[in-house]
């Protein structure tokens, strides 16, 4: 691969070689747009380029080509800056055009601003973060298919074994080593670059890098878009492909400027905030010039990133979707186990990871399927060790324990802060389909305050509406989500769920921690591979009904109605229809079928009526 | 100006070998009083090159696209004093940093072609040119006339004479030197000079002013004025939308709407730099040029070099205030962050704006420096002071941030939403609605259909429920509203309210948040969660300012909008009694903390409650289902019930339409329904235009309708309609008329009106135990039968209580059990508290806690 060298180690070669080949026109800059596209079609490529996500920024090669998985987190005003200029060179006096395009600073030379030939151009920035509760496992996978690369000077000599054959041959041995791997890094991380690791006392210390989610790590960065950046939107998940610019200048810069606007303030339009929040130092947040951005469905790396029409994608998902069957039943005992032998929870807990919000009908969200499991043991790990089995199946997922402190306490709606002119982000801040797990078992007596109830009011929406209102202070604005929540509970949830499951535990391990322990270990991690790919396929499949279903459905509800019509509200219809929907798609079905339908109907009402024994159990629920 | 001719005039020009100008008496500046601009000194980096060449070899000038008229130019008389001396009569010029003659951007070199923009104006190196302006300008303002003009500030202006002339007339009496010119009435009057203007507006506006002032002056020689007048366009059509600004508008005139989020202090900017020398006390006044100041190196009096000091309370200078835009939320595609712009604003647009207020910027669009100071190694003041230190560039470092920062230097403001304080007929934002569209939407409202059309369209995913989506579309046009104050009424009400009451789980809920989303001004609060201050206003103490502020909630906010309020039985009574005023009023009145104000809350209301027993329970009355005071559910116009309808048809028709829900994709929905945003448009536009009157038979048919209303219930003793229900009726007549885009209310609308007022009616108003329509079961409370039943008890029981004989005291349960055991219908305890109390109102006996005594 020797001219993967030069697109990748130095592109801005490329760029510049393409500007001096015709300096007049404009379209030079599709072409070299279209360069790397098409450089990066070719089989594997994109796996030749370093990732920001994997390779630790001191390690890449200032102004190559790089990669980055991440989450656009907020959007800044667009810049202007010299698309193109003319140099003077001082000695001869020379004038020379050149390209400012994918670059931050102007190289070498005397500008002169005054050249009738300078062009003015538009770019946009994005501030983007690795996507916000991304689990560790995925992490690890996509550390692992990221193939030896000649352009970072990063070579960790770990990597003698080739991964070109078969990923999945030896994913359980890849595993192993990845965590040993994992623990040396993070070793060397610390002692190396202490900048790197974003243990939170520093990060506020230093600098916010505004991540959604406490604790998360990885760097932050500023994205520049140069073309069809109206084509993005917030809180999307991208993979960027763009030029590395840490150019020590930019902090340089930076630096100088905060000196000078004491010296001057009509000199300097933003505060000190702002400027922190827009210009932080480059070796903490680095700049990618963007050349090509891949949006991503979802994150899960055992599965090609796209829904492409490429053939060796397509042969894998119809291998997946022979054996969805099987692995739906292997998953459904491993999870029967974790519920304490109670397959109905299983079941729907299945139907709830599956789920996907996938229209939008005026103000109502289809496909949504918030799952309230009650009745589990109060002050037990029992929910925090659910929370960490969710965490090894779903690509992104975060746990947010209802205690009173915490939704007195947490920020969870973003807020447009206007003296650094950046939204802070809060934790409902996530990309779509990520898994936000309520412990509601933690909620204790108390007074919620004015933030709580806002918390509140905002997980209610998000259930509701898969809507979170962010605040810009003026006004409200509404920016759709797409959010699985999944809240346990002891008793039924005091936020709205679309469907409550009442756990019935059929056995009682003496020692819980022990035994859910035990049934984790249980499963090789090629099982737990197979169920991961499981969720993101079932989750992306089409549905449909045929009329004939649609017929019977009709003369199912009718019949029911007429026996008792207050035991069948239009919501209960509701709600069987996404249960039929989500369980077809659970056995890879891509239309309802009437055994579907019935067995929906039949969980539906053992659902039901364990509730309402329940209820009568307790008797004072309401 | 086209860009192949100014290309080609560049080029020519570039050619010319530039003359020493400062001896032709042609190449006077033309604009003297603006000597900042006008007469700048060459930047040291850039010397030799003077920008002024002399008119007469510019030939090449005549080729410029703005070709005079023959006749014109006859007229212009080139040696006219007037043209060279502004008669400004010794009243002192202002600057105008606000175009830019502070800009600090050095490749302001008038010499060279700027950076960007492409096609220039010939920058003020041609004199006649300008001249030729000034003379349309002048033109313009003497001759335009706007017959159909209806901004409110121009409202007592005789529209048949000049407008800008009377403008003048109000200058000279009021005396503030400021004359707004709206950049429209240019346009259709001169589109070239309007062009022109838009285009070169740092050269456009100086002749405009020297245009002004020379009419003005000679129409009112003796008028003091603090300066000269400056005139301040606005109303530019070349940008709206913040999000468009791209680098073609850069140094153009644009006006862009959005809203203010932060006001930065006030900054003295120096204009003039007052230095002396600290040998010989000689002093000089130096010019501030491109935001630097030239430090005299040698003092002109006594040589000394670096004798020169800054004086600081003898500098001049002017104020300045940074102001953070932010574009307005109405603007904004879903699923982005707004955009923000910096604006610059000078002198006495300064603290024009708050933060939070929607406003209109007009302002030339500039970039900042696209050189970072970094480059520059800064040098601090002798004095120390921060203020206009001189910068002193470092040509050694290369390296460039080639990054821009842009700005716009404001030169008017207005607010959007000032019309709303003064309470003006027109209620909406002025939206603009483009030609295709208005005739889109009348071809829409033409159709014999409409209606239903658009009550169908209205949150398609709710099924069926028709008539509760006709009342709701009534109200989201509302009625016309009419002023009898002076007759002593005030305002009727136009607004509309609806109360949506029924089973939990019809999607009441749902048809809220759709109606919250459709409507600009929509508010959302839930009676569970609100309490009388958040849903009127309340009085705050500003942490920065120590001020009080009123701070609205959501019933003001809802101004001309609508208020939803969800879970309205759950409302605490406290707050509930806040409603009572703004439902019918439409104000409301705030005395807290030495704040007595009366506030505009003309929104209509839709509010949804829950039945008390979670279910409705049919053999009920309304108010009893419901449990609301009475005197609230009358200032109801349409009281909805949302009942599960227990029948079979609907029932197949509900599933075949949740079904469908579940597999339909997304284009085939679009076309059966109609747009949301067209449904918007349709609304604010006929909310905006129409303002339908009752016709001769419309009244009519209303009178009829009224006097039936109340002859059905006469029949058996009981009234069934009130004046607030005729209210009712014609407020959804006029709604109905907007609907069909009808200036006029015609019988059919009537009888749209009355059929759903009696459809609301038979739902809430039905008495269950008569079946009949009751209409004081919504304004007492209690039906008629009812309250005859309770006559009945209380006679029965004094009947009883005396057929016991003399008896002082009596056991309360004992009373009870008799009088159950005496009467054939059963008796609740309900009753026979109820009966007890009508006997102690007749002061028959009285009841101490388990006894009852005769009096």
């Amino acid at each position: 691969m020797p001219s993967v060298q030069d697109w990748i180690n130095n592109p801005l070669g490329v760029v510049d070689g393409a500007f001096a080949q015709n300096n007049s026109g404009a379209e030079w800059e599709k072409k070299v747009v279209e360069y790397f596209k098409e450089k990066l079609k070719v089989n594997g490529a994109q796996s030749w380029v370093p990732s920001l996500n994997d390779v630790p920024l001191h390690y890449l090669k200032p102004n190559s080509l790089v990669k980055f998985r991440c989450m656009i987190q907020d959007m800044f005003d667009p810049e202007f800056f010299m698309g193109v200029y003319e140099t003077v060179d001082s000695s001869t006096n020379s004038k020379v055009l050149r390209c400012g395009k994918y670059k931050d600073v102007t190289d070498c030379g005397q500008v002169d601003f005054n050249s009738r030939n300078a062009v003015t151009s538009e770019r946009q920035t994005f501030y983007c973060v690795p996507i916000p509760g991304e689990s560790q496992w995925v992490k690890e996978i996509s550390f692992h298919q990221a193939r030896v690369v000649p352009s970072t000077s990063y070579t960790p000599n770990r990597h003698k074994r080739s991964y070109e054959e078969d990923d999945e041959m030896d994913t359980q041995a890849q595993c192993h080593c990845a965590n040993s791997h994992r623990n040396v890094e993070s070793k060397r991380l610390e002692t190396e670059a202490p900048s790197q690791n974003n243990s939170p006392s520093r990060c506020s210390s230093n600098l916010d890098l505004n991540f959604p989610l406490p604790g998360e790590q990885g760097p932050a960065c500023l994205v520049k878009v140069y073309e069809g950046w109206d084509g993005f939107k917030l809180n999307d998940m991208l993979e960027v492909f763009g030029i590395l610019s840490v150019d020590p200048a930019l902090s340089l810069m930076a630096d100088d400027k905060e000196a000078s606007s004491l010296l001057d303030p009509t000199e300097s339009m933003e505060t000190v905030e702002e400027q922190r929040a827009h210009s932080p130092p480059a070796s903490l947040v680095p700049r990618i010039h963007m050349l090509y951005a891949q949006p991503l469905k979802h994150n899960n790396p055992l599965l090609p990133s796209a829904v492409s029409e490429d053939k060796g994608a397509c042969r894998f998902l119809s291998g997946v979707l022979s054996e969805l069957t099987s692995v739906r039943s292997e998953l459904l005992t491993y999870l029967t186990h974790i519920f304490l032998g109670d397959s109905l929870a299983a079941e729907y807990l299945i139907l709830h990871l599956i789920s996907s919000v996938y229209a939008r009908r005026d103000v109502l969200p289809l496909g949504k399927f918030t799952l309230n499991v009650s009745g589990c043991p109060h002050s037990s790990p029992y929910t925090d060790q659910l929370y960490q089995i969710i965490q090894q199946l779903v690509p992104s997922s975060y746990q947010i324990c209802m205690s009173l402190h915490n939704m007195n306490n947490q920020r969870m709606v973003p807020r447009k802060d206007y003296t650094a002119n950046r939204l802070v982000s809060g934790t409902l801040q996530l990309a779509s389909n990520t898994s936000l797990f309520l412990d509601e078992t933690q909620l204790e007596q108390g007074q919620l305050d004015a933030t709580g109830v806002r918390n509140i009011t905002a997980l209610g929406n998000l259930i509701s509406w898969q809507k979170v209102d962010y605040d810009f202070n003026y006004h409200q604005m509404e920016f759709p989500c797409n959010i699985n929540v999944l809240i346990v509970s002891e008793g039924r949830s005091l936020l709205p769920s679309d469907c409550q499951v009442h756990l019935r535990p059929a056995l009682s391990p003496p020692n819980l921690e022990e035994y859910l322990k035990t049934v984790q270990l249980a499963q090789a991690s090629s099982q737990l591979n197979k169920y991961r790919v499981y969720f993101t396929v079932a989750r992306s499949l089409d549905y449909n009904i045929s009329d004939q279903i649609t017929k019977a459905v009709e003369e199912d509800f009718v019949e029911m109605r007429k026996d008792d019509p207050q035991s069948v509200s239009a919501e209960d219809l509701h709600r069987m229809l996404i249960v039929a929907r989500l369980l077809s798609l659970s056995y890879g079905q891509t239309s309802l079928s009437r055994e579907n339908w019935i067995k929906a109907k039949q969980m539906e009402m053992m659902r039901i009526s364990r509730t309402q024994q329940q209820k009568c159990v307790n008797g004072n629920e309401p | 100006m086209s860009s192949p001719s100014s290309s080609a005039r560049k080029r020519a020009r570039s050619s010319n070998p530039p003359t020493p100008a400062s001896e032709d008496p042609l190449s006077l500046s033309p604009r003297p009083r603006e000597p900042s601009t006008g007469e700048l000194q060459p930047m040291p980096t850039s010397p030799g090159t003077d920008m002024q060449s002399p008119a007469i070899q510019d030939t090449s000038l005549f080729s410029s696209p703005v070709q005079l008229p023959f006749d014109f130019l006859s007229e212009v008389d080139m040696s006219s004093p007037l043209i060279y001396d502004t008669p400004s009569r010794g009243t002192p010029a202002r600057q105008r940093p606000d175009l830019g003659s502070v800009r600090k951007a050095p490749q302001v070199d008038l010499n060279s072609e700027p950076v960007s923009g492409g096609s220039h104006f010939i920058k003020s190196s041609n004199c006649l040119q300008s001249k030729i302006f000034g003379l349309y300008a002048k033109r313009f303002l003497q001759r335009f006339i706007d017959p159909s003009s209806r901004e409110d500030e121009n409202a007592c202006l005789d529209l048949n004479e000049p407008l800008y002339m009377q403008k003048l007339d109000e200058i000279s009496v009021v005396g503030d030197p400021v004359l707004n010119v709206n950049c429209g009435h240019i346009q259709t009057f001169d589109a070239d000079l309007y062009r022109q203007l838009i285009c070169y507006p740092q050269e456009v506006i100086p002749t405009f002013d020297m245009a002004v002032n020379e009419l003005f002056f000679d129409r009112y020689p003796d008028s003091v004025l603090e300066h000269q007048i400056q005139v301040r366009p606005y109303n530019a059509l070349k940008t709206r939308n913040m999000r468009s600004l791209n680098p073609e508008d850069i140094d153009q005139l644009i006006t862009i709407s959005g809203m203010v989020i932060r006001t930065s202090q006030l900054i003295p900017e120096m204009q003039e730099a007052f230095f002396r020398c600290q040998v010989c006390a000689f002093s000089t006044r130096v010019e501030v040029d491109r935001g630097r100041i030239a430090e005299p190196a040698v003092c002109r009096n006594c040589n000394t070099t670096h004798s020169m000091a800054l004086v600081h309370n003898r500098s001049v200078f002017s104020d300045k205030q940074m102001i953070k835009l932010q574009e307005s939320p109405e603007d904004m595609p879903a699923g982005q962050t707004p955009h923000t712009t910096v604006v610059y604003a000078h002198n006495d647009l300064v603290d024009k704006v708050q933060p939070g207020d929607r406003v209109n910027i007009t302002g030339v669009f500039y970039p900042n420096e696209p050189v970072l100071c970094s480059l520059h190694k800064s040098v601090r003041g002798k004095s120390g002071i921060y203020r206009a230190a001189p910068m002193r560039v470092n040509p050694r470092q290369s390296q460039v941030k080639s990054v821009y920062k842009t700005h716009i230097d404001a030169i008017h403001f207005r607010k959007t939403d000032e019309r709303r304080l003064h309470g003006l007929e027109e209620e909406n934002e002025q939206k603009l609605f483009t030609e295709e569209r208005v005739s889109m939407l009348k071809e829409l409202a033409a159709k014999p259909d409409v209606y239903d059309r658009l009550s169908s369209a209205l949150a398609p995913s709710i099924y069926e429920h028709e008539d509760i989506k006709k009342g709701i579309l009534l109200q989201l046009f509302g009625g016309t509203r009419k002023d009898f104050s002076q007759t002593g009424r005030g305002n009727f009400r136009a607004e509309i309210n609806i109360l949506l009451c029924g089973d939990p789980g019809t999607s009441k809920s749902q048809l809220l948040q759709y109606v919250y989303n459709l409507v600009p001004r929509g508010q959302y609060t839930s009676g569970k969660g609100s309490s009388a201050v958040g849903l009127t206003a309340y009085v705050m103490k500003d942490p920065e300012t120590r001020q009080l502020v009123l701070q609205t909630g959501a019933l003001v906010l809802s101004d001309n909008g609508i208020c939803c309020i969800d879970e309205f039985d759950k409302m605490s009574d406290s707050t509930r009694s806040v409603l009572h005023e703004v439902m019918e009023q439409q104000t409301l009145s705030i005395a807290k903390a030495g704040i007595i104000c009366q506030l505009n809350a003309r929104t209509s209301i839709l509010a949804a409650a829950n039945p008390v027993e979670s279910q409705w329970n049919p053999k009920k009355t309304t108010i009893e289902n419901i449990q609301l005071p009475h005197t609230l559910l009358s200032r109801f116009d349409l009281i909805f019930l949302m009942l599960d309808p227990q029948d079979e048809a609907y029932d197949r028709r509900l599933a075949h339409h949740l079904v469908s829900l579940y597999y339909q994709s997304e284009d085939q929905v679009e076309e059966e329904y109609l747009d949301m945003a067209v449904l918007k448009d349709y609304i604010a536009y006929a909310r905006t235009y129409i303002n339908p009157r009752l016709c001769e038979e419309a009244s009519q048919a209303l009178i009829e309708a009224y006097v039936d209303m109340r002859k059905i219930g006469s029949g058996r003793g009981m009234v069934s309609a009130y004046p607030r229900q005729l209210e009712s009726l014609i407020r959804l007549a006029e709604a109905h008329a907007k609907v069909r885009f009808s200036d006029k209310v015609e019988t059919i609308d009537v009888e749209e009106a009355k059929r759903l007022h009696r459809e609301a009616l038979k739902q809430s108003a039905t008495d269950p135990r008569t079946g009949f329509v009751d209409i004081s079961i919504l304004t007492t409370g209690m039906s008629a039968t009812a309250r005859k039943r309770k006559e009945e008890v209380a006679q029965a029981l004094k009947k009883l209580i005396q057929s016991k004989g003399k008896m002082p005291a009596m056991k309360y349960q004992q009373l009870f059990d008799d009088l159950r055991g005496q009467s054939e219908a059963a008796i609740t305890k309900d009753m026979f508290d109820e009966a007890l109390r009508a006997l102690t109102d007749e002061d028959y006996l009285t009841v101490t806690g388990k006894t009852v005594r005769l009096l």
